[in-house]
């Protein structure tokens, strides 16, 4: 295993699925729900469904601009400007569709105002808690700050391990909004909740790696052992390389039933965890510490 | 020494299984006791926000002025018999100084909006209404006449709308208001109660009538009112529907006055209900945020993650315990009895389960088991340096220890940022997870570490150590 030695390999490939990911987001855009952006949504089911052709005909007439989307084996989900009340009857009563009247299933409005302060809110938690884990991190690793004797060029100072861990966070966070511009799927709350969810669990996975070069540098120096920090963290992916695997498997695999088998209403964040799971692990091992040793390497120079 | 030490740890990790066994049977096996909660993605229900308008009340009331319109709103919908409604106060901020003061209610089990939306009304409001002096007796009698039959029409518009199109048609002569305005509302009413009749002779036994009590100065007005109308009607209005229309028999000093009709015992209960809930301190507006999840929906949502969930386990539980065997059962055991607590907080708490809260649940259950994957894997590190299997166990977790805390103090800092900051779907996420972690910390990662030492013997032969190992080694 020479992951420090071929660093170059795989910061090149997690930048260009970075960068992959901020093009597909700015060329393809993203595909907000109305919980961000204001409007209704309607999920209804027939006994029998008409098909979606015949949906749109109903409301052609009316100034709704619906989206109509076929949804499990006898539903639909219909997207429109934001609905008042009399809004909603007209539009269930133009879904009467041969004398069969649908199930309403779900049906969701929100305000343009409320979006907006669901949005900023949103941004706001995810801002906060990245200061707080560099804070945090940057106080647990204290202690293997470079001191003001010998070692000061040796080591990095503990702010980096804070700094490198939100790089590989944004990393963790780019891929799945890359991919869920990609497919077009619609963004709501629950992509934000998973998007928080691998947050921590990157954060985790990180600092797991991160102890582990804390431990080694601790025993080299009460051992007295001369190795290089490159060494240093080469042998603490080593030696976390068989957790961090087996961790994200049993992740994987529940994550993995929860989107086959799972309730379609959370699929979405199944899928947003499933590849914050991934990318998360491959950040910490093939990103963050490659990035450690290069950024102690950068400052010696 | 060591001996004994290893003997209290068994008696205790035998005393928490036993524990946890009992909270399993007590508190999960038997469902109909004490049911989770369920948010309204899950179980149906509709969800709506109102801001209450609150432009002309100084500053400093805003808190309370939201305070009294929670209680109105609370008692009305007590009224309707819902069950576990939820109903509660948000302030947002937009921008700099602009504040909005939000009334969210949750309705569970009532899927239609428009329903729901009738059930809390706009702004009730009690009035009550005097004579029309314009009209002479037989005008106003048939003005009254009109009104009961336009608010039966309306009744029957809501149940069947064709058969009222054919009523309106016979009824087109123009309608006089039986009643106007007086200054009296119920901003004035302190209180009403339901009272039975004493059973006299001449009058019916057990007739139920409502006392009104009104503060001083709605007792004033109330007597004004009375004197001036002595063998009228005085209507009672909510929400400008007349709900009482009794004759003055008196003029009524003292701030006290009685509704008498024929009711029956649960119309004068709930008649007695909507005075008490009064008219509200505030208006409010229904603010385009509702949203309505029908019951089937919700029950498909809870049976597929329920059945993931068993899936997902078993397939972790294999996975542990194949590839790490002894330890490896005793981290599904650990991951049991972690379940078991959490699940009977959820219930005691009791904590509000939403698909993101599951989604917390989930992740703090990944954490759990990451936790003790380090544990084994150091724990592994040190019988390749030939420590004896107590000693592994021992040394492994605390190796591991420093790591899981900082992971797990980092998660419950973002959980408790999170809840603080955002808006109530992924409040219940940050909830379940920040709770999952810290539970994590004193269940699942404890008590693998107690279990570990109570089954690790001082003696290690290497079919045993081969046991405690894991993977591929030997």
């Amino acid at each position: 295993m020479s992951i420090i030695k071929n660093k170059f390999i795989f910061l090149t490939i997690a930048a260009l699925l970075v960068v992959a990911s901020i093009v597909i987001v700015a060329v393809k855009g993203l595909n907000i729900g109305i919980e961000f952006t204001g409007g209704s949504v309607v999920e209804v089911s027939y006994d029998e469904r008409p098909d979606t052709e015949t949906i749109n005909q109903a409301l052609a007439s009316y100034d709704f601009r619906p989206s109509v989307q076929a949804f499990g084996e006898e539903g639909y989900i219909i997207r429109t400007r934001e609905l008042s009340e009399a809004d909603r009857g007209v539009l269930l009563a133009a879904l009467n569709i041969d004398e069969q009247a649908p199930q309403v299933e779900r049906l969701n409005t929100v305000g343009p105002s409320i979006g907006k302060e669901v949005r900023s809110k949103a941004f706001l938690a995810i801002a906060l808690v990245v200061v707080a884990i560099i804070l945090y991190i940057a106080f647990v690793f204290r202690k293997v700050s470079p001191g003001i004797e010998e070692d000061a060029e040796k080591i990095p100072s503990s702010w980096k391990y804070g700094f490198i861990a939100i790089l590989a966070l944004l990393h963790d966070i780019a891929i799945p909004i890359g991919v869920f511009a990609l497919f077009q799927i619609e963004i709501s709350s629950l992509f934000v909740v998973g998007l928080l969810s691998i947050l921590g669990l990157s954060v985790n996975d990180t600092i797991v790696v991160f102890d582990r070069i804390r431990e080694n540098l601790t025993t080299n120096k009460e051992e007295k052992t001369k190795e290089s920090f490159a060494a240093t963290v080469g042998r603490a992916l080593r030696q976390t390389m068989a957790r961090s695997i087996n961790t994200s498997l049993t992740l994987l695999i529940v994550l993995g039933a929860l989107l086959a088998v799972g309730p379609v209403a959370i699929q979405e964040l199944a899928l947003v965890l499933l590849i914050g799971t991934f990318v998360g692990t491959y950040s910490s091992i093939f990103i963050a510490s490659p990035l450690l040793v290069l950024w102690n390497k950068g400052e010696k120079a | 020494m060591e001996d004994m030490k290893q003997i209290y740890i068994r008696i205790i990790s035998l005393l928490i299984l036993a524990g946890a066994v009992a909270l399993g049977w007590f508190v999960l096996a038997q469902p109909e006791a004490k049911p989770f909660s369920l948010g309204l993605d899950l179980s149906g229900g509709t969800h709506l926000e109102y801001e209450a308008q609150l432009e002309g009340i100084p500053a400093e009331d805003h808190r309370s002025s939201m305070v009294a319109l929670r209680d109105v709103i609370e008692r009305r919908v007590n009224l309707f018999g819902v069950a576990e409604p939820n109903v509660q106060t948000e302030t947002a901020r937009l921008g700099q100084e602009e504040r909005v003061f939000r009334l969210i209610v949750e309705l569970p089990g009532v899927t239609d909006v428009e329903e729901a939306v009738a059930m809390i009304g706009e702004t009730p409001l009690l009035e009550f209404k005097a004579q029309n002096p314009e009209l002479s007796e037989e005008e106003f009698q048939t003005a009254l006449n009109q009104q009961t039959q336009a608010l039966l029409l309306d009744n029957i518009k809501a149940s069947n709308p064709e058969l009222a199109d054919s009523i309106v048609s016979q009824q087109d002569e123009a309608v006089s208001e039986p009643f106007i305005s007086t200054p009296l509302t119920g901003a004035y009413l302190d209180g009403a109660q339901m009272q039975l009749t004493q059973p006299t002779p001449g009058q019916m036994a057990g007739q139920p009538y409502i006392v009104l009590n009104f503060d001083r100065e709605g007792g004033k007005l109330f007597e004004e009112i009375t004197a001036a109308n002595v063998g009228k009607i005085i209507a009672i209005y909510l929400d400008g529907a007349p709900i009482s229309t009794p004759v003055v028999q008196q003029k009524i000093t003292g701030g006290e006055a009685t509704i008498t009709g024929s009711f029956t015992l649960d119309e004068a209960r709930q008649l007695e209900g909507r005075l008490n809930a009064g008219a509200l301190p505030v208006p409010i507006a229904l603010e385009p945020a509702t949203q309505s999840i029908g019951p089937s929906l919700g029950a498909e949502s809870v049976e597929a993650g329920i059945y993931a969930g068993i899936i997902g386990f078993i397939i972790v539980a294999a996975f542990l315990i194949l590839y790490y065997r002894i330890p490896g059962i005793i981290a599904v055991v650990a991951l049991v009895v972690y379940t078991v607590v959490m699940l009977s907080l959820f219930k005691f708490i009791p904590v509000t389960l939403t698909a993101a809260g599951i989604a917390g649940f989930v992740i703090s259950l990944g954490m759990a088991v990451d936790a003790n994957i380090l544990i084994f894997e150091r724990a592994k590190e040190e019988l390749a340096k030939g420590a004896t299997i107590y000693d592994a166990m021992r040394i492994g977790f605390s190796r591991a220890w420093l790591s899981i805390r900082d992971g797990n103090i980092s998660s419950i800092m973002s959980a408790a940022i999170i809840f603080m900051l955002s808006s109530s779907l992924i409040k219940g996420f940050a909830l379940t997870f920040g709770i999952g972690v810290i539970v994590s910390m004193v269940t699942a990662i404890t008590m693998t570490r107690w279990f570990l030492l109570s089954i690790a013997g001082k003696k290690s032969p290497q079919w045993l150590r081969t046991l405690f190992t894991s993977g591929l080694n030997k």
